[in-house]
């Protein structure tokens, strides 16, 4: 029987979305669990790989289609540019609140001891190779790779 | 609160953390630290001493900021101070804890 209390032990989190504000999600979370002390993994499976890999990490958009809370019509969002000019205006935004950018909150969660992993199955997909993606990504790992360093009592799993 | 640490008297609120600087000193660090489950080094010193200035200096802490202060970066942050590293450090220093998500 348990005898664990509730206490979070370690996030496990999957990102498999590309788009910023999801990568941006992922990695305040996975932070943050760190920031208290909490153990935090992250497993990049397909979208989500974008934001581990070195050619694409630092060009990650929002989403300005299909996004109703840009309050932007859907096919505004769409036209040239509007994509990269909104992304521009986010992430203005963000370095205000001191939030940093992709490739410098890579290397934020890197020191801070979040264990991060890449999808075999979306690697192959994409024909990605492991010296494609960022240098803190460990290992190619299969899903049932994952669900093993997931056990254990305490640990908690969020699928963004 | 009232707690006695290191033979003084300090004010805490419900989390540990001093209510007023003034009733700071080394010892009580010390003694913050060994709650904590650490011994402090020089190492631990700089960092403290940082964190009271930035304090000082009302500068919103966060691990980006630490990591950026040329005194210690994120990893040695986290090899000093394990667990929680901002939250721990802070309540050493007898300073507030960080309202920061990053």
């Amino acid at each position: 029987m348990s005898t664990n209390n509730g206490t979070i032990k370690k996030m496990m989190i999957i990102l498999s979305k590309g788009t910023l504000e999801n990568v941006y999600a992922a990695f305040v979370l996975a932070n943050g669990a760190r920031m208290e002390g909490i153990e935090a993994e992250i497993f990049f499976t397909f979208f989500g790989l974008e934001a581990v890999h070195k050619k694409k990490l630092d060009n990650l958009h929002i989403a300005t289609v299909g996004n109703p809370a840009m309050h932007m019509p859907t096919m505004l969002g769409g036209l040239p540019g509007v994509e990269a000019f909104a992304t521009s205006m986010m992430k203005k935004e963000m370095e205000k609140i001191d939030m940093p950018e992709v490739p410098e909150f890579l290397d934020i969660l890197s020191a801070s001891g979040v264990r991060m992993w890449a999808c075999k199955l979306a690697v192959d997909m994409f024909h990605y190779k492991k010296e494609d993606l960022y240098e803190g990504v460990e290992e190619i790992i299969t899903v049932g790779d994952f669900y093993n360093k997931s056990q254990g009592e305490g640990v908690q799993m969020l699928f963004i | 609160m009232e707690k006695t640490i290191a033979g003084k008297t300090i004010t805490v609120n419900e989390e540990g953390y001093l209510t007023n600087f003034s009733q700071w000193d080394q010892q009580v660090g010390e003694a913050l630290a060994a709650e904590a489950g650490l011994a402090l080094t020089p190492r631990h010193w700089e960092v403290i001493k940082y964190l009271q200035d930035e304090q000082k200096a009302q500068v919103a802490l966060s691990i980006r900021r630490v990591g950026k202060s040329g005194v210690v970066d994120i990893k040695e942050f986290y090899a000093l101070f394990p667990v929680a590293p901002l939250k721990t450090a802070t309540k050493i220093a007898g300073i507030p804890k960080p309202a920061s998500c990053i």
